[in-house]
């Protein structure tokens, strides 16, 4: 493989004019994450050198990859033996390379091909790109953390003979272009496409996970596009409403699905066997693991006492969970005074009635909640015991560092891969979502029916100090309404009689959260309603109407 | 009932009363799954008998390995507490008074193996030492009170089971104010009374001592707040004459620590003594020994699962817990998953099982591999003979896994034969000794004119001793190093060498040891072929490694990757085939925003990553949907990609920022 390797590399030296396309397919087919890191610390400490002596390099790399092949061929990752789990199919190697060039630009290609249409009418900078001639285009700089990918883009133009294709490409240079960089910030360089291709092969490879981590962290100013939710109309969405539309999307690859589910199935009387025998479960992979983690309930836990912790749910704690195993499960009807007697009680409770048995089932125990080091502790400890059973499901990228050696040994570890691709519907529903503004429905609802619930006078207030708000709002340096000014607009306004009376009034709002007082330093006191001023227009509007 | 809700995360689910009453046997589980269930009971019987003896084997041994630990740091407990018992008068004595005896448990990194170890040592402790031994953790001592409180409710629990009456309001009060002081007049209440009960009792039959000393563990030293540490041990050097503590400290990295964590002023209080665990390699190699190494059990590993068991060992824990753990997964798995595991068990036992044998189990072995193999190489009556008559099957299966037994790694076996063609004659012979004692103690037909043979060749090498040693007395001699100059002493180590090579003159001995050695490698040709060649080697061999390294050792992170960039891989539709790095536009939502997602920097625009999803998922769906308005069907693709990108956020791939208006900042790194 080595010989192999470095035929194909003096080919690539000798030949000086090949496309860069190829030469980037060459280099993307080869590269892999763990050869990288080796060749990137030479480079680090030494990049002159190496890059005068490029075979010696190469060579030198492929014994590196031969070497970190045998770690994982020691490691046992036998590619044939593993066709089930994509874990070990996939090797290590590849995990860290996100290379993806070429396929980014297929996908804008993709995109732009279907729906020009949809292009022009919603982005007018795209609009504004393509009309630029090619020639600008190439001096359109852009900003030091994308250089080496657009400078692919660039150099893969230049030499491109066939003109409808490079018409093609620039088109979808551009739109990805206007994904990434807002106009204003692009500025002139010189191009990069002269290179040759064995220095631009070392460039690319260069630009690489490390670098590329710096890169992205080093500078605070980070260049994207200025664009804002609210100019798109269909931003904000609330849950009724996304989950209504939702409905209608017709899920694909069903059967496929369907197959994985089913072979994920046939583990349960395993999964049950395995935990009985002392171990613990916890499923991984992407998709929900719910839906499976409770057809596996309904068929085999429904003769014994077992207990549903949903991590998602916000309101969740380790406290919560522990009460419900002592009150419910163990029908106890004390208090204890603290979390850790509670568990010293259980775990007391469960030695001595060894007949007792106590399946706990927790859907993420990844999330927010419990993610914590003692509440972690507590859960493993729990687990711990021989006659509690646990199964559990994680999804979080780096859910696995909850746990150190300890924390592994109570849980106990046997770790099954359940990829289902389901969404995560329930998991998603509580959190505050980006793009689902929960923050925007809420209140507003909320505004309307306490106004609603208050005398015409107190509306009134409390309009006014909308109003006020909202004439402020360009203003940074606004603290809110003092109070006496405030005061004084209300008798104005034949609002109120007295400081007394508005008080009052003040009070009833700011029980319901519609009002926050500050002191400011001069002693005075400033009224703030804690809302964003979307909402409040929008329901200025609203009583606009009825009214 | 659901498990859903908006108003609580915790579902508790009860049977009815008379169904909780059955509770379903393991052994259930153990067929359930699959469909040939003929013999699973007796697998499943067969592995828990296994297991058992393997895990009170390894109990054992651990026993026995820290029973040199134990022994001596009884001794230096016995030792320091008579220091406080003869109260002698000597003003040496005294300054060491002054000092808490302490001794220091170097136990190595491998932290999860310490839980066992000090629950060995306490026992050990209480039972030979004193009633008095608390054990306390860094994460229950946050503060000195803490400190103090765990120390004294712990210690009212010995008490407690020793007068078990009083001691639950003894403890309901004490917890609430602890002190030095209250601790030291609780000690001397109980010794007191203790005392006047013990005369009666058993002050004979025990070596009770009036006093016994407190000990207290400290299972992990190296996190505990140096500030806590220091006050205690100045408080309770303080208040040592009344009451008598000796310390234990557990030490995962090295002794150093100790004076890191304290200052000279404080550590001149304490009177060290280092003690040393057993190296957790050398304990995995007792226990690679006693477990598989030998001929006790039957079930054995292959040598990638060995190296995987091995590997998780020395690259990530040095945990001798979680090996055990990896082999009683394999076992389990072995006798889960292959169904001619029936026949892993002591020989005579396989003897009778095998007469019992089904036909459907006889179909079992004529399907595997390696009989298919051996069948292969026989001759064409033969294999005709082997595959109808059962009768044969059963002898040939004897055969193997008396075959079984000797299996050694070959690599290994490479060097160990230039190894012992170096030796010289006394190791030799000790060798020798000890090869006739394995082959003699293992008694096998076919091994005993082996044993016969190496018996002679000792006694050869006994009848060679006196002229030999004379003979190479001489040999030495005559060639004797002329200690002149360093010039010369090159040149004749050089010429010996000449002569060594173009003389062949060999002595008798080394004619002998040639002999020796190419008969031991034609014995280990012969019998030590790897397991894979043999017929049968299913049945005690587990070898489905990557099963174990996916349970034990997952790489959740590679799954998500993988899920995310290839869905190919899990969803077998060959619409989403496609070249490595790219995914088809018809791939899962997740997978398209993911894939957008890689090429942002830092910060994301949702709005442009939005318009980037809209454009690659509307031309997927351009031919199809003609029916809805294009309107409501963005509106549909917008809720999708709102999906996508909160089960990104819930994935931890990216997360809110407030950096800027409607972007989110990108958690992981890469791409372009």
């Amino acid at each position: 493989m080595m010989s192999k390797l470095e035929l194909k590399e003096d080919k690539m030296l000798e030949v000086q004019f090949v496309g860069d396309d190829d030469v980037l397919n060459h280099i993307l087919d080869r590269e892999g994450g763990a050869k990288l890191k080796k060749e990137r610390a030479q480079l680090l400490v030494n990049t002159k050198k190496i890059i005068k002596k490029p075979e010696y390099d190469l060579e030198e790399d492929d014994q590196e990859v031969l070497k970190d092949q045998n770690y994982v061929d020691v490691l046992g990752r036998d590619i044939q033996e593993s066709l089930k789990n994509g874990s070990a199919a996939d090797g290590g190697n590849k995990v860290y390379s996100f290379q993806n060039r070429k396929h980014s630009e297929k996908m804008a290609k993709l995109g732009h091909s279907a729906s020009d249409k949809v292009q022009l009418k919603n982005s007018d900078k795209s609009e504004f790109l393509s009309t630029a001639p090619s020639g600008l285009r190439k001096r359109l700089i852009v900003p030091r953390s994308h250089s080496d990918s657009e400078s692919e883009y660039s150099a893969s133009n230049s030499e491109d003979d066939d003109g409808v294709a490079q018409e093609y490409e620039e088109d979808t240079n551009e739109v990805i272009l206007s994904q990434k960089i807002p106009s204003q910030n692009r500025a002139i360089s010189a191009p990069i496409c002269k290179e040759t291709p064995s220095k631009k092969m070392k460039r690319d490879k260069t630009s690489d996970l490390v670098e590329e981590y710096f890169e992205a962290h080093s500078s605070s100013k980070v260049l994207t596009s200025d664009r804002t939710l609210q100019k798109l109309k269909r931003a904000k969405l609330d849950q009724q409403t996304l989950r209504n539309l939702l409905s209608k999307v017709s899920p694909s690859f069903s059967a496929e699905l369907k197959q994985l589910n089913q072979q994920y199935e046939q583990l349960f009387y395993k999964w049950m066997l395995q935990l009985r025998l002392g171990f613990n479960i916890v499923l991984y992979g992407l998709g929900s693991k719910r839906d499976l983690l409770e057809r596996f309930r309904t068929t085999v836990l429904q003769d014994s006492i077992h207990v549903v912790i949903n991590g998602f749910f916000p309101g969740i704690s380790v406290k919560s969970i522990l009460n419900s195993i002592t009150e419910e499960a163990l029908d106890h009807a004390g208090t204890f005074r603290s979390v850790l007697d509670q568990l010293d009680w259980i775990v007391n409770r469960l030695k001595e009635d060894s007949s007792l048995e106590l399946f706990l089932l927790i859907h993420n125990l990844d999330s927010q909640m419990l993610r914590g080091d003692k509440s972690q502790q507590i859960i493993g400890q729990l687990s711990s015991l021989h006659n509690i059973y646990l199964i559990a499901s994680i999804d979080h990228l780096n859910a696995p560092l909850m746990w150190d050696h300890a924390k592994q040994s109570l849980y106990n570890w046997l770790w099954y891969e359940t990829t289902t691709y389901s969404p995560y519907t329930e998991e998603t529903s509580y959190e505050n979502s980006l793009l689902v503004k929960q923050s925007g429905s809420l209140p507003l609802s909320s505004l309307t029916h306490v106004l609603r619930s208050l005398t015409p006078n107190a509306r009134g207030i409390f309009r006014l100090l909308i109003k006020y708000q909202l004439d402020n709002q360009d203003n940074p340096s606004y603290l809110g309404f003092s109070f006496q000014d405030f005061y004084q607009q209300c008798r104005e306004a034949f609002l109120v009689n007295s400081d007394l009376t508005l008080r009052a009034q003040l009070t009833e709002f700011r029980d319901h959260k519609l009002l926050r007082t500050k002191k400011g330093t001069d002693g005075v006191e400033y009224l703030l309603i804690p809302v964003d001023n979307g909402t409040l227009s929008d329901f200025l509007e609203k009583e606009e109407e009825e009214s | 009932m659901a498990t859903s809700s908006v108003s609580k995360g915790c579902f508790v689910f009860k049977p009815n009363f008379k169904k909780r009453k059955i509770s379903v046997p393991v052994e259930d589980y153990f067929n359930k799954g699959k469909n040939e269930s003929e013999d699973s009971k007796l697998r499943y019987e067969t592995y828990h008998l296994i297991w058992q003896q393997m895990k009170s084997e390894t109990e054992q041994l651990q026993e026995e390995l820290n029973k040199n630990l134990f022994d001596s740091l009884t001794e230096f407990l016995q030792k320091s507490y008579s220091g406080f018992q003869k109260n002698s008068r000597d003003w040496g004595c005294q300054i060491k008074l002054r000092e808490i005896p302490t001794a220091a448990l170097i136990l190595g990194v491998n932290v999860t193996d310490h839980d066992l170890t000090f629950r060995s040592l306490t026992e050990a402790l209480q039972n030979n030492v004193t009633p008095y031994v608390v054990s306390l953790q860094a994460k229950d001592c946050p503060d000195i009170k803490h400190f103090l409180q765990k120390l004294a409710s712990q210690l009212m629990d010995c008490c407690v089971d020793e007068e078990s009456k009083e001691g639950s309001i003894q403890v309901a009060q004490k917890k609430t104010h602890c002190s030095m002081d209250s601790l030291s007049s609780w000690y001397m209440n109980v010794t007191q009374k203790t005392d006047s009960k013990m005369p009666r009792k058993k002050r004979t039959s025990t070596s009770q001592w009036q006093s016994p000393p407190v000990v207290l563990i400290l299972k992990d030293m190296e996190s505990f707040t140096t500030k806590v540490l220091q006050d205690f041990i100045i408080i309770s050097s303080q208040h040592l004459h009344e009451f008598p503590l000796i310390l234990i400290f557990g030490i995962a990295t090295s002794p150093i620590i100790i004076h890191r964590l304290l200052p000279h002023a404080v550590s001149s209080l304490l009177c060290i003594e280092l003690f040393q665990s057993l190296s957790c390699k050398e304990h995995l190699t007792t226990v690679l020994d006693k477990l598989l190494l030998t001929t006790q059990f039957p079930f054995k590993l292959s040598e990638k699962v060995l190296q995987i068991l091995t590997n998780i060992f020395l690259y990530h824990d040095f945990s001798i817990q979680n090996f055990i753990k990896g082999l009683q997964l394999s076992l389990l798995e072995h006798f889960y998953s292959q169904p001619l595991s029936v026949l892993c068990c002591n020989l005579p036992e396989a003897k009778r099982r095998i007469n019992f044998l089904s036909d459907n189990q006889c179909e079992n072995i004529r399907r595997l591999p390696s009989f298919r193999r051996y069948v292969e190489k026989q001759a064409s009556e033969k294999q005709v003979a082997l595959l109808t008559n059962e009768r044969f099957l059963k002898i040939r299966e004897l055969y193997c896994t008396c075959l079984e037994k000797n299996i050694r790694d070959s690599e290994e076996y490479v060097s160990a034969l230039q190894l012992l063609r170096m030796l010289a004659k006394d190791d030799l012979m000790t060798i020798l000794q000890k090869c006739f004692q394995v082959f003699k103690s293992s008694s096998e037909k076919q091994l005993g004119s082996t044993a016969k043979r190496i018996e002679e060749f000792l006694a050869q090498f006994q009848s060679l001793d006196e002229a030999k040693e004379e003979e190479d007395t001489s040999g030495s001699q005559s060639k004797g190093l002329q200690k002149t100059d360093l010039y010369h002493l090159q040149k004749s180590l050089l010429e010996m060498k000449e002569l060594r090579r173009t003389s062949k003159k060999q002595t008798r001995f080394e004619v002998l040891r040639e002999k020796v050695v190419n008969f031991i490698d034609s014995l280990v040709r012969e019998y030590l072929l790897p397991p894979e060649t043999q017929p049968l080697h299913e049945v005690v061999y587990f070898s489905a490694a990557h099963t174990l390294r996916e349970h034990l050792n997952a790489a959740p992170r590679i799954a998500l990757h993988t899920a995310l960039n290839n869905p190919y891989y899990y969803l077998k539709n060959e619409a989403l085939k496609s070249e490595e790095g790219c995914i088809p536009n018809v791939a899962p939502d997740i997978c398209i925003a993911y894939k957008l997602h890689l090429e942002c920097s830092r910060l994301i625009n949702l709005v442009d990553w939005s318009e980037a999803f809209a454009t690659v998922v509307t031309a997927a769906e351009k031919m199809d949907a003609n029916s809805i308005t294009s309107e409501e069907r963005n509106e549909i693709i917008h809720a999708r990609f709102i999906r996508a990108v909160s089960e990104l956020e819930l994935l931890g791939f990216i997360k809110p920022t407030k950096q800027k208006t409607d972007h989110v900042a990108r958690l992981t790194w890469g791409g372009c």
